[in-house]
């Protein structure tokens, strides 16, 4: 029964973004909506893989932009310093951050609640000054060129495109987050969130699973960099800043922790808000602050989730 | 045969010794209590033996192998697990997914293969699910499976925690009073728990207050007071122990007096 609940309401978050993604387009007056719909779902991309860590684990990282900052450098040192192609830095980028993340998160992950969070600021902090400093390899503060993605003999260039590979690529990663749910990975994460140390004496190796989801919060953070960088054509330091950091985190909250449709959520909130409010743009900082002050007031467990507990559905 | 044993443990906050050089055996199969007043360091021997604090000086062996200092996960897989005084449930689990998670280290699959949700995970899934509700039904759970955790009566979720722990398949199960707080019928569904786990071939360590359950279902009583043992027998043996009475019984008697008199 509760397996056929879990599939369902899988299937229905799926169908759900899916629809989204296919319908939303014939709204938009100009390819510049294509542009913001790509940022939408390659921040909801990154968001979705550090809700993975902080919905799933109950961790915190406020350094997840370090990892998008390797993802969009890999794709443009790459091609640029080895003739190779960009779809190989993204994979040489997705390996580097998965490593780093192994490296990194063996210590970090040890300490708990603002410690947690003071280490990975200092990991964001590090990557950030290393991509201003290696001039030579990353073009320093002003940044680099990215060249352009070449698939099915085509080049990626324009806005459309980019929106349907990073809302194709989303999806497939809310499929992964989902499947976690109902799974023994998925279980013993969300038990380590409730009580870390009846966890342990049931037999579950809680570093261990830390550092897996770490891992895989690393490896969705930093695709999502590569395909930013792509889509943006060049990079600079800021992709792995520190309020880049805040930014994810506030992306999760704001959806909703937990919540798969709540990554989306936050990042198109986040993402579209700027954009909108631009009409005001002597105040637009403070609008912003402000609507997102109302958000989590009003709706304190974040979007998604206050209103599925109000509609009475479980799982987001 | 000994199942648990354990040579001059020793534990201290502080320069305060809240173990002390405790020493006791336990047999295979049977009841074993841990009593002593508010302090004496029931609560921080149990802690050592399930690994959640590494001790100071001596040995605990499980079956036969040292398993001094190992982590509670470790001692988890080796057949050691417990339940907690403080209860420290998966409130945002159902009621079943808690259970679920006792069986972790029975289950095979790794992070990719759940992510990718193989067929193999599905089959876990069946399995485990299988298998808490059998535990479900051992502590009279099994109609409230799919509730959330957090919606459960304090005595069930005492139970709860019990079948949690017995779904790990433990060796030596560590119950950290599981009657605290209840009333006298959840006490007594508690004393049927004990006596069905212990009839199941697990070893029970017990550590509660209340009297009348531990004289109920103990094979054996070790007294502990101020860190240090005071006496250890069969539970006539150790009611009719003076030091026992003076030390332990005593103070409460004198209590109750007060009581009387006020």
């Amino acid at each position: 029964m509760s397996v056929r609940r879990v599939l369902d309401h899988r299937l229905a978050v799926i169908a759900l973004v899916g629809a989204i993604a296919v319908a939303l387009p014939m709204w938009f007056p100009s390819a510049y909506y294509y542009r913001i719909g790509a940022l939408v779902f390659v921040y909801a991309l990154a968001a979705l893989g550090l809700n993975l860590l902080m919905g799933f684990a109950g961790q915190v990282s406020l350094g997840h932009a370090g990892f998008m900052g390797i993802g969009a450098y890999a794709v443009a040192i790459v091609p640029a310093q080895f003739a190779l192609p960009a779809w190989l830095g993204l994979l040489a980028g997705a390996a580097l951050s998965g490593i780093v993340a192994l490296a990194v998160g063996r210590p970090i992950l040890r300490l708990k609640g603002h410690y947690l969070a003071v280490a990975t600021l200092g990991f964001g902090l590090l990557v950030a000054i290393v991509f201003t400093n290696e001039t030579r390899w990353t073009g320093g503060p002003d940044g680099m060129t990215v060249a352009r993605l070449m698939l099915f003999g085509r080049t990626m260039s324009s806005a459309q495109s980019w929106y349907w590979i990073s809302a194709f690529t989303f999806i497939a990663a809310a499929t992964l987050a989902l499947n976690l749910v109902d799974s023994p990975t998925g279980r013993a994460l969300r038990a380590i969130h409730d009580s870390e140390i009846a966890a342990r004496v049931l037999g579950v190796d809680v570093a261990q699973k830390k550092l897996a989801i770490f891992t895989v919060s690393a490896l969705y953070a930093s695709v999502a960099g590569s395909f930013l960088a792509l889509l943006n054509g060049h990079v600079t330091p800021d992709v792995c800043g520190f309020l880049r950091s805040i930014e994810l985190v506030a992306m999760v909250v704001l959806g909703g922790t937990g919540s798969v449709l709540g990554s989306l959520v936050g990042s198109a909130v986040l993402v579209v808000l700027p954009q909108a409010l631009t009409v005001v743009h002597e105040y637009e900082t403070m609008v912003l602050g402000l609507v997102i002050m109302g958000f989590m007031i009003l709706l304190r467990h974040g979007v998604v989730p206050t209103l599925a507990a109000r509609a009475g559905v479980r799982w987001t | 045969m000994m199942i648990l044993d354990i040579q001059r443990l020793s534990i201290a906050f502080g320069g305060v010794r809240a173990v002390d050089e405790v020493s006791l055996s336990v047999a295979s199969g049977t009841v074993f209590s841990i009593i002593g007043p508010n302090g004496a360091g029931k609560t921080s021997l149990f802690n050592l033996i399930s690994g959640i604090y590494p001790p100071l000086d001596g040995r605990v062996r499980l079956g036969g192998e040292d398993v001094t200092g190992l982590p509670p996960d470790r001692l988890a897989r080796r057949g050691l697990s417990r339940t907690f005084q403080n209860l420290q449930i998966f409130f945002r689990m159902t009621v079943l997914e808690n259970v679920m998670v006792g069986c972790h280290r029975h289950e095979r699959t790794g992070i990719l293969a759940d992510l990718l949700h193989l067929p193999s995970v599905g089959r876990q899934n069946h399995a485990t699910r299988e298998r808490a509700q059998a535990a479900l039904e051992c502590v009279g759970l099994a109609a409230e499976a799919e509730r959330s955790a957090g919606a459960l009566p304090y005595g069930a979720l005492k139970r709860l925690e019990i079948a949690r722990a017995l779904t790990t398949e433990p060796r030596v199960l560590l119950l950290d009073e599981p009657a605290a707080g209840c009333n006298g019928v959840e006490t007594a569904e508690v004393a049927a728990v004990i006596r069905g786990i212990v009839g199941d071939g697990v070893t029970v360590v017990l550590v509660e207050h209340d009297m009348r359950l531990v004289m109920n279902v103990s094979d054996r009583i070790h007294v502990l007071a101020n860190g240090r043992t005071l006496a250890e027998g069969t539970a006539a043996e150790v009611r009719a122990n003076p030091a026992v009475v003076e030390a332990y019984l005593g103070v409460h008697t004198a209590r109750e007096a007060m009581r009387a008199q006020a």
